[in-house]
């Protein structure tokens, strides 16, 4: 029963883990390190609700092994929020009630956040693209389209 | 499961040792991106007591571009390619294929080298692959070979590899002046599904007539299938459309699909047709283009 021993970083800290072959990263986040802000919905890589980054590159969380994650730098939705501020995301979603149960939100988040590390001018058809892999059942999307396109206006007036 | 191994190799030799070892006394399964090993594991049709990840291997991560030769590491993920923007302009069929496989999210992990050895029928970059002649670059216990695409797959989920054999990465032939490539699938919706029918065409012009050509099928056949007759009806033509129909004609004989709820058989083989002469067309324009 030897489990494998893993040193990684999840948003900035140091993190260290012991897990079994099988096991994803989500497994790890939510049942060991009691991080529930990634969630948990189809575990087949189709929803998008369990979204982080790895080494900056948006991936689902139920799709990659957390021995995988060696050496890492994982950042998931508890490290979007700066000092108790909002990152702007968080705030335009709120403004534009992009969120009604919620369940998809941290997903929708951190797969918005990196679309606008990559591009802070996205058009309309740019922003439903990179969010097809993340599913939400109750806004029907505009909402969200909208706080995406929100936070990028203002990412653009303030840089 | 709690004896299940993960191994991540640091060099190709290593790997190899190790998967022939393993490979013979249980099962074993080489983990790149896992969009679909780790579906299978979940889901219980794949159970391997070793994992063996390939992506600390310098080889399968590495892109290189010899004088207009690409040669694109095994587990190199869709949106890192995507970055490498000159492969794009020299190989868009193979990039666009690629970039078909799922969201973003499968992006950041999904490679050339998992979709080729999941010899899934429908995998998007097979076809692709094969229409621009590139080669794999395979290592085992008894050292390396090289083989085409097209030769590949034995099967639906069957590869020709021999145990013990990692795919390396993919080799490109340079790029011909006035040669452009294009893929092309048919799904019912407008993204995130598997295809119905997927064609990749490669051609080359000089002075209005076809000097070369390279047709691809897939989803239409237990595996991705070139289309040699398709590739005989264009080259020496002017893309008249007596060649242009023939070659769709070919496409269609070549056909031998499954008939499912994405498709009936005669669907399908109507489908590869139309979607041949659309790809064709992109294929020409870009050639054009350079």
């Amino acid at each position: 029963m030897a489990k494998i021993q893993v040193k990684t970083k999840i948003n900035g800290e140091k993190t260290e883990f012991l897990c079994q072959a099988y096991d994803t990263v989500l497994d790890v986040l939510r049942r060991d390190l009691n991080m529930t802000g990634t969630k948990e919905v189809c575990s087949t890589g189709d929803c998008g609700a369990c979204s982080i980054t790895m080494d900056g590159r948006l991936v689902c969380s139920c799709l990659v092994l957390a021995a995988e994650t060696e050496d890492k730098n994982i950042e998931t939705i508890e490290g979007m929020a700066k000092n108790g501020k909002f990152n702007v995301l968080q705030k335009t979603f709120l403004e534009h009630a992009a969120l009604q149960c919620g369940i998809c939100t941290p997903g929708m988040l951190v797969a918005a956040k990196s679309l606008l590390e990559k591009n802070i001018n996205p058009t309309e058809t740019e922003i439903r693209y990179w969010l097809a892999g993340n599913l939400c059942r109750c806004t029907g999307y505009d909402k969200i389209v909208k706080a995406v396109q929100a936070a990028a206006e203002e990412i653009r007036e303030n840089a | 499961m709690s004896d299940v191994k993960f191994i991540s190799p640091d060099t190709l030799e290593q790997a190899v040792d190790v998967y022939s070892k393993s490979s013979k006394e249980g099962k074993t399964k080489i983990l790149a991106g896992g969009t679909d090993l780790l579906v299978q594991i979940r889901s219980g049709i794949s159970q391997p007591d070793t994992i063996i990840d390939i992506k600390n291997i310098k080889e399968l991560k590495e892109i290189s571009n010899d004088n207009g030769s690409y040669t694109i590491g095994a587990a190199v993920a869709g949106a890192v390619l995507e970055e490498e923007k000159n492969f794009g302009n020299n190989w868009p069929g193979v990039l666009e294929a690629l970039r078909l496989i799922g969201s973003e999210q499968i992006q950041g992990r999904a490679s050339l080298g998992g979709n080729l050895c999941n010899a899934s029928p429908a995998g998007d970059s097979v076809p692709a692959l094969i229409a621009s002649g590139a080669t794999v670059k395979v290592h085992g216990p008894e050292g390396e070979r090289d083989m085409p695409i097209e030769s590949f797959h034995s099967g639906p989920g069957k590869t020709n590899l021999k145990n013990g054999e990692i795919v390396v990465n993919f080799q490109f032939p340079k790029k011909q002046k006035n040669s452009g490539d294009a893929y092309l699938r048919m799904i019912p919706r407008t993204e995130m599904d598997i295809a119905v029918v997927g064609c990749a065409v490669n051609v080359t012009i000089e002075n209005d007539k076809c000097v070369d050509a390279r047709v691809a099928l897939g989803a239409v056949a237990p595996k991705a299938l070139l289309v040699e007759d398709a590739s005989k009806a264009l080259i020496g033509s002017n893309f008249e459309k007596e060649a242009v129909e023939k070659a769709a004609l070919a496409c269609e004989a070549a056909c031998n699909p499954i008939d499912d709820k994405r498709g009936t058989i005669s669907y399908r083989k109507k489908v590869s047709k139309v979607l041949f002469k659309r790809a064709l067309e992109k294929a020409i324009e870009r050639a054009k283009k350079g």
